[in-house]
């Protein structure tokens, strides 16, 4: 049977203007973007240029003297330091790196069992109610401002963990790890939680069907199959630790040390920037160096998002099976 | 006429050829009754399949049988259901237990992001086999069974996820026969496969009966009449008639099953 009706309806040919402009548009936003991130890169490695050309600059702040032990007086052991205002400057950037792995290395020690197991919870365990509570909940965590969360550490967290304790420094890198983990702790569980809520049904019901209880399917199926999205959220909240400046700043104690221990306070590199640009002379060789610490910062951070970003898409595909 | 249908009132409890019954079996998902008194005697070692049009609780039932509709939210049953007149919701014990005698493939393939191998190997993992040797072993014995082991033999460790759709269902055949049911249940095994797919699923089915005992959920009618000795039709959540297979086929007794099985409605 034939429909007389077949072909009347009154389609409206597509405007190649509008998707044109659409498309364009979208293109324009995109490379704005990465102009945008260039130019930042470029602005402040810019700034850091002396260290590699001038060699008035690379007297107290060559590449070698900024990560090598220098012997600063005679007779004495070589030693890294910062001190970038004293009569003799030291510019070694080791005590900076070393704490920034210090807390970065704390917090996720802290945040990842913590964000993990209750992402687990949240995702296999939990009453869809339960769920729709927590949830949220850590989420909004993301949306503390550092600087309340730097508060909380430096007023209530370095007090009760000095009692708890006995620490000698008040301020450390285990208080500022702890503070910084509770940024890090919603971002490692969104993504963490994404990836294994994105496992579909089907697959828990296949395993419970050969006799898989329900925390074997978590363990076994879900959460093997999630890695790769946990890995990146674990990336990804690394990335955060390391950039973030405002807890460290407050809760770490600031001496650029390089002991072992994790209780000693510590100085970060992106508290070492926020808290010197601002008295630093333009143009000097101090300002050379915050920028180069700066210029490191954006390749770590870079370099690290990118990865997470790069294990995301890779999970994605596998589950869609185009990856082996 | 050979009627060999069981009376629904009493079925054979102590016959060596039952294998499942379900009886009185009521089911809700919440307010919704999805299954109404339903009696049902599944042969050993026979292929039952069990058609009836969509919705009308063919999957539903199918899960009463390992227990599987448990796992949902907001359920409810009553009735009993027996395998091998044990009663399988009251002092079976462990539900994994039940899984590993009653295994279960469903409509669309579903096998783990793992490796074809770790995929055949999950249910004897889970349930406590660490033994390499034996694992082995019995992968290989399992893809030979499900037909699949000459195609996966030299790609063992490849995803699973490499193999076409027809692969993946036989595959995750020999996912639940890797820990030796007794009792395999099938929801709509082919529906989502082409022609030659359908083809070697249902020979598989042919070849496993007499060892296993198959219920198969199925829409296609051929399918049915060529692969099941008792059919069972479904409607409206209430089992209207079981029979042996041509019985149904050539001779039902209900309207209804007339009226669906020559494609009136349904
Ligand atoms: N998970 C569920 N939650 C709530 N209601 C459900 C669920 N699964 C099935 N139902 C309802 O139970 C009834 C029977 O569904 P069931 O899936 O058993 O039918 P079916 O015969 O298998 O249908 P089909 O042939 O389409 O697969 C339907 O009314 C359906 O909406
Ligand atoms: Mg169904």
């Amino acid at each position: 049977m034939t429909d007389s009706n077949q072909g009347t309806l009154p389609f409206k040919p597509k405007s190649k203007l509008f998707e044109g402009i659409g498309s364009g548009i979208i293109r324009v936003s995109a490379f704005t973007a990465l102009i945008g991130i260039f130019l930042i890169f470029v602005f402040i490695f810019k700034e850091a240029i002396p260290i590699f050309t001038s060699e008035a600059v690379q007297e107290t702040a060559s590449l070698d003297k900024m990560v090598f032990k220098q012997e600063f007086r005679e007779g004495r052991d070589p030693l890294w330091s910062w001190a970038p205002n004293s009569r003799q400057p030291k510019f070694s950037l080791m005590p900076l790196v070393l704490g920034s792995i210090k807390a970065a290395v704390i917090a996720m020690l802290f945040a990842v069992p913590l964000a993990v197991g209750a992402a687990i919870y949240s995702s296999e365990f939990a009453s869809k109610r339960w769920r729709e509570f927590i949830k949220p909940i850590i989420e909004i965590l993301a949306g503390i401002p550092s600087v309340v969360l730097g508060f909380f550490a430096l007023i209530v967290m370095a007090t009760v963990f000095r009692e708890v304790f006995g620490f000698t420094y008040r301020l450390n890198a285990f208080v500022a790890g702890v503070a910084l983990g509770l940024a890090v702790i919603p971002i490692v569980f969104t993504v963490a939680e994404d990836a294994m809520t994105s496992i579909p049904q089907s697959l828990r019901q296949a395993a419970l069907a050969v006799g898989a209880n329900k925390w074997q399917v978590s363990m076994t199926m879900v959460l093997p199959a999630a890695l790769p999205g946990i890995a990146a959220g674990v990336v990804l909240g690394f990335g955060r630790a390391i950039g973030e400046t405002m807890i460290v700043l407050m809760a770490s104690g600031n001496a650029p040390l390089t002991t072992a221990s994790l209780f000693d306070s510590i100085r970060t590199m992106s508290a070492t920037i926020a808290s010197e640009m601002g008295e630093v002379v333009v143009g000097s060789t101090h300002y050379n160096v915050l920028f180069f610490i700066g210029t490191l910062l954006f390749i770590f951070t870079f370099i690290i998002n990118l990865g997470g970003d790069l294990i995301l898409r890779r999970i994605k595909e596998r589950i869609q099976g185009k990856v082996t | 006429m050979t009627d060999m249908t069981t009376p629904p009132s009493a079925p054979p409890r102590t016959s060596t050829h039952i294998k499942i019954t379900a009886e009185t079996v009521d089911f809700w998902y919440g307010d919704n009754h999805a299954l109404r008194d339903v009696t049902l005697s599944m042969g050993k070692g026979k292929v039952t399949a069990l058609i009836g049009p969509s919705g009308c609780g063919k999957s539903t039932f199918l899960r009463c049988l390992n227990r599987m509709n448990e796992t949902i939210p907001g359920t409810r049953m009553t009735g009993t259901v027996r395998l091998d007149d044990r009663d399988i919701y009251n002092g079976f014990g462990d539900v994994s237990q039940l899984r590993t005698r009653v295994g279960m493939v469903f409509q669309k393939s579903n096998p783990f992001p793992k490796s074809i191998f770790d995929n055949v190997a999950y249910g004897l993992r889970v349930n406590g086999i660490k033994d390499r040797q034996i694992i082995t072993h019995a992968v290989e014995d399992t893809l030979k069974k499900a037909f699949l082991w000459d195609e996966v033999k030299d790609k063992l460790s490849h995803s699973a996820y490499m193999l076409s759709g027809g692969q993946q269902q036989r595959l995750c055949i020999a996912r639940a026969l890797a820990v030796r049911p007794e009792v395999l249940l099938m929801d709509e095994p082919a529906s989502a496969l082409d022609p030659i797919s359908t083809t070697k699923i249902e020979d598989l089915i042919a070849e496993l009966k007499g060892s296993y005992t198959i219920i198969i959920v199925t829409h296609n009618m051929q399918q049915a009449g060529r692969v099941s000795d008792k059919t069972a039709f479904f409607y409206e959540g209430k089992m209207v008639e079981a029979g042996e297979t041509t019985q149904i086929f050539t001779n039902p007794q209900e309207k209804r099953t007339e009226d669906y099985i020559t494609g009136r409605f349904g």
